[in-house]
C-alpha cells in the first residue's frame, strides 16, 4: 500500500503527509481532489508538506485554499516544501532558520 | 451531542463550578515558596501568584478573576510584607463576592516555618467553610470551555484543532459558551476573522483586534511560531494560523473580551491577550503555553481543551485540562499525559463528527468529576506576568 498524503482544499498545491516517507516513495494524495498519487523526490516527515505540482520561484505555496507563504526558488513536484524552499508573506524571519531544528540562526549563545 | 446533566457546584455569586477548590494565591516572587507549602500535599488546594514587587493593574485583574472563579470556593491570599499589590485588598474583593477569604503577611508571622503552618490552618478553616457547597444540576447552557493550541504540528490543523471546532459548535448549539484565543496566531486571515463576525460592530471589533495583533508582531519582530512547531512540518506563520483558527469551528463570533473580563451572552467569543500599546510600547508577550490557558480561565472557563500536536505535558490550576492530540504517533508515545486522540480523523477510522462526540462525552465526564490526564498527574502550572490592556474597571470585569 502506498503513503497517504492529505490536499484540504482543491485549490492547494501543497498536501500534508499522514507518515513518513521516503525519497523515491509513491504517495498516494487523498482529500477535497479526485485521487491520484505522485513520486517523492525527498524523504518528508508526518505533518510536512509535499508540492502537487511544479512551483516557480516567488509562487505562492496554497494550503487550506489560502496562501501560506511563496517559494523562494524553484520547487519541483513531489518535492518537500518548508523553511528551505518557502518564506512568509509576513515574519521576515522565517527563511534565517535551521532547517531540522527550526530555530534562529541568527540568535547566539555568548 | 448528549443532553449533559452532571451535579455542579453553586457559588454565593450565582456561578456554577465544576470543582470545589481552594486557592492560595501569592502577591510576589518572595512568598512563592510558603504560598507552595501551604498547598503542599493538599489535593483539593490549587496555587497562582505574581512574581513582581511593582504592581500591575493587569496581573491583579487576572488574580482577581481566578480567585472569584466558578471552580474556586475559598481563597488565601499570602504576602511577603514589602511588595505593591496587597493580599488584604485581594482577599477583601473575594469576600464581596460571597467566598470565604483569609490573608497575611510572612513578616508578620515570624518567616518561614510559623507561616507555613499559619497557613495551612487558615486553609483547613476554609475547607471546612466550603465542604457544604451547594450541589445544583448543571448543564452544557452553563459551562464556558476555553481552547488554546500548543506545541502545533502539520495534524493539529487536520484533525485535533477540526474535532473541538465540531464540538464546539454542539456546545453553542446547546447555549453554551465556547472561548479561543491568539489573535497572534490569525495572521493573514483579517478576511476570514471579520467574515465570521455576528454583526457589523463585531466585525469592526474583529478587524480593529486583528490589525493591533499583526501591528505588534511587526513592532516586536515576534511571531508566534516556534522550533517545534517547523519541525512538525509548519512552515510559516500564515499556515500556522490557518490550523489554529479551524478550533473557532463556523458559528458567528459574538464579540472580543480581554483578559478577566466578562462576556455579555453566551456564544462563541474571541480572548485578545495581546498588550495594548502604552508608555512601555506592546512589551513582549504570549510567552508560552501555559499564559494562554491561564487567560482562557480567567473568563470563567471550567474547563479548557489544548490541542497538541507535538506533545506538551503541562496542566492548569482550578480547571481541568484536557489534553487533544491529532497526531496518533504523538499520543502513541506520549499517552500518560494526553486524554484524547484526535489522529483517529486522518487514518479514517471515525469521522469528524463521531470524535467531536466522543470528545464532548469526555468533557461530560470531566465535568462530572471525572480527572484528566494532567489533574490525576498533579500537572498545575500558571504564570501571570506584566501587562497592560486597556480593560475595563474591575467592576465591569471578572464576572461572566
Amino acid at each position: 500500500m502506498s503513503a497517504q498524503c492529505f490536499r484540504i482544499d482543491a485549490s492547494d498545491n501543497v498536501a500534508t503527509l499522514l507518515e513518513d516517507i521516503d525519497a523515491g516513495a509513491e504517495v498516494q494524495v487523498r482529500g477535497e481532489s479526485m485521487p491520484f498519487s505522485l513520486c517523492a523526490t525527498d524523504a518528508i516527515k508526518t505533518g510536512h508538506k509535499i508540492a502537487l505540482r511544479p512551483l516557480t520561484p516567488g509562487a505562492l505555496i496554497v494550503k487550506y485554499g489560502f496562501p501560506i507563504g511563496e517559494a523562494t526558488q524553484s520547487i519541483a513536484q513531489g518535492e518537500w516544501v518548508h523553511l528551505h524552499n518557502c518564506r512568509s508573506l509576513y515574519d521576515a524571519r522565517s527563511s534565517n532558520l535551521d532547517i531540522d531544528s527550526g530555530s534562529r540562526k541568527e540568535t547566539r549563545y555568548v | 451531542m448528549s443532553e449533559g446533566l452532571w451535579q455542579g457546584y453553586l457559588r454565593p455569586d450565582g456561578r456554577m463550578g465544576v470543582r470545589n477548590l481552594l486557592l492560595v494565591a501569592y502577591t510576589v516572587q518572595c512568598a512563592q515558596f510558603v504560598a507552595h507549602e501551604v498547598a503542599r500535599g493538599e489535593p483539593d488546594t490549587h496555587v497562582i501568584g505574581f512574581p513582581g514587587c511593582y504592581d500591575n493593574e493587569y496581573a491583579i485583574r487576572l488574580m482577581l478573576a481566578l480567585a472569584r472563579h466558578p471552580n474556586v470556593g475559598a481563597v488565601l491570599a499570602i504576602g511577603l510584607g514589602c511588595e505593591y499589590t496587597q493580599p488584604h485588598r485581594l482577599a477583601a474583593v473575594v469576600r464581596d463576592s460571597g467566598r470565604p477569604a483569609e490573608s497575611f503577611y510572612i513578616q508578620e508571622n515570624g518567616g518561614t516555618s510559623t507561616s507555613i503552618a499559619h497557613g495551612k490552618r487558615l486553609l483547613q478553616g476554609l475547607r471546612e467553610r466550603i465542604a457544604s457547597a451547594e450541589r445544583v444540576p448543571m448543564t452544557w447552557s452553563d459551562l464556558t470551555v476555553g481552547c488554546e493550541c500548543g506545541g502545533s504540528d502539520g495534524t493539529s490543523g487536520l484533525a485535533g484543532n477540526p474535532v473541538v471546532g465540531r464540538f464546539y459548535d454542539g456546545l453553542v448549539d446547546r447555549g453554551g459558551t465556547a472561548v479561543f484565543e491568539e489573535t497572534v496566531e490569525m495572521i493573514g486571515l483579517k478576511k476570514v476573522l471579520a467574515s465570521r463576525a455576528a454583526n457589523n460592530e463585531v466585525r469592526a471589533l474583529l478587524e480593529h483586534t486583528y490589525d493591533k495583533a499583526e501591528r505588534y508582531c511587526k513592532t516586536v519582530r515576534q511571531y508566534s511560531v516556534s522550533p517545534g512547531n517547523f519541525a512538525g512540518g509548519l512552515t510559516t506563520i500564515e499556515e500556522k494560523s490557518l490550523g489554529a483558527l479551524a478550533k473557532s469551528g463556523t458559528r458567528p463570533i459574538q464579540g472580543v473580551i480581554r483578559v478577566a473580563e466578562k462576556r455579555t451572552h453566551p456564544g462563541l467569543w474571541l480572548m485578545d491577550s495581546v498588550p495594548d500599546e502604552t508608555f512601555m510600547q506592546f512589551g513582549y508577550t504570549n510567552p508560552n503555553d501555559t499564559e494562554g490557558i491561564v487567560d482562557l480561565i480567567s473568563a470563567g472557563a471550567q474547563i479548557v481543551l489544548f490541542v497538541t500536536g507535538r506533545g506538551s505535558v503541562i496542566g492548569s490550576p482550578i480547571a481541568p485540562l484536557i489534553k487533544i492530540t491529532g497526531n496518533g504517533q504523538t499520543f502513541r508515545n506520549m499517552g500518560g499525559d494526553i486524554d484524547f486522540n484526535a489522529g483517529c480523523v486522518l487514518d479514517g477510522s471515525r469521522t469528524l463528527d463521531q470524535a467531536a462526540e466522543s470528545l464532548a462525552e469526555l468533557v461530560e465526564r470531566v465535568a462530572e468529576g471525572e480527572p484528566t490526564k494532567p489533574e490525576a498527574l498533579g500537572h498545575r502550572e500558571y504564570f501571570v506576568m506584566y501587562k497592560h490592556q486597556n480593560t475595563p474597571s474591575l467592576e465591569a470585569g471578572c464576572h461572566a
